[in-house]
């Protein structure tokens, strides 16, 4: 079945999508920058971003990114649960998507957590939380690509 | 070819044994043995150190197995102006901070009394309680262990030196050629391991004494659980009408110095720069990411009640859910 339409969206599921998309940009972006390749291949020699070589600057984007993420993956579950299931049914697709996502949610919780002071991790476990982090924005990445290029949504309507 | 002793080794070597031999006596505090898993710290008290470099020298020997051994030549490195850090050739520099000495004395001249005074003191990684290096490696290769010592993995780390970047002490010096980054994209990505002071974390799960603080003539450094040194430091400090160094820096260390003089005076005159750490007031790195962080716990909430909003506006206007443009 067809998944449904951007061009069928209201404006604030439109808004909403766009802040979306943008807050991924964003993080995906914020996040790379927590490696130290910015400085090494020149992306923070292009004028104005000289602070992507800022390690406390894009940590703090990251986590100001996290904290709208937050409130948006919650607002859109309890969003779904009330009235978005009543019409609709997730893909296949966006059943995939959501299990990644959960992934880097979680996993980027755990990071959060790990870097408060008073909280220590056992040296594997903080291993497996940062590289899975990685590893889950990696495969969003690719899914989130490939869908879009099949043009698979994440929802379809429901027929009766 | 003999061995040649000059006088100045010998008196090392002698007021090292000395040390040693009285650090023995000295019963290991009971936190320390066996792994601990309570918050240590040191106590350096510098009016103690006579700068003989004993500790540097059991520094050296008791960590050469970890230190880096480099395959040459090294990778090609792209782009073209990424540095590659060679230490291998110089090994034998113990003035500062380097792949191959995690711990220095540092020397400060002050006039104190209206006497010229010259004060020598041990500098090496200050094992924050809540270390950048750690909370911003990308990799998990630094991490901070529930003992209070944060240290470095070899075996992980990429040599990208963020963790020296981030470092409000830039501590972590880097060696190139050796790690994990050669059996990946040795020229696009990483450039060696990144090395300092791991407080002799195994001679610590071992129930040893750091190696430093175990050959120190002087006693000049000690360990034991962080409350206990913070309490004796200020004990110290009101003693002698002193100053303390590290309790508050970066939001806590777990490296608490004491000085008759004040800290500010000694960053003054001390030779600082690349491997030579500088004792200014440093404030907490982490201190603004922390409080992100505690409001991260209203994200959800905020967004659920965004939700249920919309939900009670439209069942409040008969309509059970948006709908969608046709």
């Amino acid at each position: 079945m067809k998944s449904l339409d951007r061009y069928e969206l209201t404006g604030s599921q439109r808004i909403l999508r766009w802040f979306y998309v943008l807050l991924l940009i964003v993080m995906g972006f914020t996040g790379f920058g927590q490696m130290p390749i910015f400085k090494r291949y020149y992306i923070a020699d292009i004028p104005g971003m000289v602070w992507a070589a800022n390690f406390y600057l894009t940590h703090y984007i990251h986590y100001l990114g996290a904290f709208f993420l937050l409130a948006l993956i919650a607002y859109a579950i309890l969003d779904y649960i009330l009235s978005g299931r009543k019409n609709f049914n997730l893909t296949a697709s966006a059943y995939l998507r959501i299990a990644f996502l959960g992934g880097i949610v979680v996993t980027g919780i755990f990071r959060v957590l790990k870097n408060l002071p008073d909280v220590v991790f056992s040296p594997g476990f903080t291993l497996f939380i940062d590289i899975s982090h990685l590893g889950f924005m990696m495969a969003y990445l690719f899914s989130a690509l490939f869908f879009l290029i099949i043009r698979s949504g994440w929802v379809t309507r429901k027929s009766y | 070819m003999p061995n040649k002793i000059s006088r100045r080794s010998f008196i090392k070597g002698g007021l090292a044994a000395i040390g040693a031999v009285g650090a023995s006596s000295f019963p290991v505090p009971a936190t320390v043995r066996g792994a601990p898993q309570e918050e240590l710290a040191t106590l350096i008290d510098i009016r103690k150190c006579i700068g003989c470099e004993a500790c540097v020298e059991a520094c050296q020997e008791v960590n050469a197995p970890k230190f880096p051994a480099p395959k040459k030549p090294f990778p090609k490195m792209v782009p073209s102006r990424v540095k590659v850090s060679d230490w291998s050739e110089t090994r034998d520099v113990m003035d500062r901070l380097t792949p191959y000495n995690w711990l220095f004395i540092q020397e400060a001249t002050v006039i104190v009394n209206g006497e010229e005074e010259t004060f020598t003191f041990p500098r090496r990684c200050m094992h924050c309680q809540n270390p950048p290096c750690a909370d911003l490696c990308p990799w998990g290769a630094a991490r901070k262990l529930k003992n209070g010592i944060t240290r470095i993995d070899a075996d992980i780390c990429l040599g990208g030196s963020k963790c020296k970047v981030v470092c409000p002490w830039h501590i972590p010096q880097r060696q190139t050629g050796v790690g994990l980054y050669l059996d990946i994209l040795p020229a696009f990505a990483g450039n060696g391991v990144m090395y300092k002071c791991d407080r002799c974390f195994d001679r610590i799960e071992q129930g040893k004494l750091p190696a430093c603080i175990e050959v120190c003539p002087e006693n000049v450094q000690k360990i034991g659980p962080r409350n206990e040194i913070v309490r004796e430091a200020h004990a110290i400090a009101k003693e002698i009408t002193g100053h303390i160094y590290g309790e508050k820096e970066n939001g806590g260390t777990n490296t608490i110095y004491v000085s008759p003089v004040p800290f500010e005076e000694l960053n003054k005159v001390m030779e600082k720069g690349p491997g030579r750490p500088h004792m200014k007031p440093v404030e907490d790195s982490m201190a603004h990411a922390d409080n992100l962080a505690k409001a991260m716990v209203i994200a959800p909430l905020a967004g659920a009640a965004a939700a249920l909003g919309k939900f009670y506006k439209f069942t409040k206007n008969g309509n059970g859910s948006e709908e969608l443009r046709k």
